[in-house]
């Protein structure tokens, strides 16, 4: 469910991501308008969701392609709460280096 | 979701796999440096092996992102057939262009 989710909401954010970068197509001012805006705090705080869906994202995909390939079945609960836990803090990370 | 489809999700995903922790690096480098628009674009314009590798990546997300969602679709909704097709289709040529044309705006000179 969590791949599902964060499979979803990463492919909401993409076109968002892909317009945001197009900007500087009409000029470097306008993508530079925009990461200026970017450095809301607010901003960086949905940044920080986003890094935690990409890298969670990332590791439950991993993990699909390492039971379906080598048919590893032990430990599942571990590698969630794994996932869960370097997602978060590579996240944490990504909003202190940010600030 | 058909073999094929099945296969296309788990070769996109395998090729992302590493280029996400890439990006990964590059959303760091880039954070903890503060760039600016002219940082950026100064590293990017003209650059072959930017535009290479972010337009595989533009072109195995769009397909990964498409089928992914069609999964999703079929297993939440009642969407059916040909419109789950459609829906992906419509999905996959949109995050292309866009994608592609992002890539060009920071890559061309």
């Amino acid at each position: 469910m969590v791949h599902r989710i964060s499979g979803l909401a990463l492919a909401i954010f993409l076109p968002l991501h892909f317009l945001a970068l197009g900007l500087a197509i009409k000029g470097e001012a306008n993508l530079d308008g925009f990461l200026k805006w970017t450095a809301n705090p607010v901003v960086k705080l949905a940044e920080m969701g986003l890094v935690f869906l990409l890298v969670v994202h990332l590791l439950g995909g991993i993990r699909v392609l390492v039971i379906e390939t080598f048919g590893w079945r032990e430990g599942q609960k571990r590698a969630a709460v794994f996932a869960w836990g370097f997602a978060c803090l590579a996240a944490l990370v990504f909003f202190i280096r940010a600030l | 979701m058909n073999v094929r489809l099945y296969l296309v999700q788990r070769a996109t995903a395998a090729i992302m796999a590493p280029l996400v922790l890439a990006h990964l690096a590059v959303i760091y480098y880039a954070t903890g440096h503060s760039l600016s628009a002219a940082d950026i674009l100064g590293r990017t314009r003209g650059s072959m092996a930017w535009g290479l590798a972010y337009s595989l990546f533009v072109l195995v997300v769009s397909a990964h992102a498409a089928i992914g969602v069609r999964v999703v679709v079929a297993e939440w909704t009642p969407l059916r057939g040909s419109r789950l097709d459609v829906l992906m289709w419509t999905i996959g040529i949109a995050l292309l262009a866009l994608g592609l044309r992002a890539v060009a705006a920071v890559v061309l000179p």
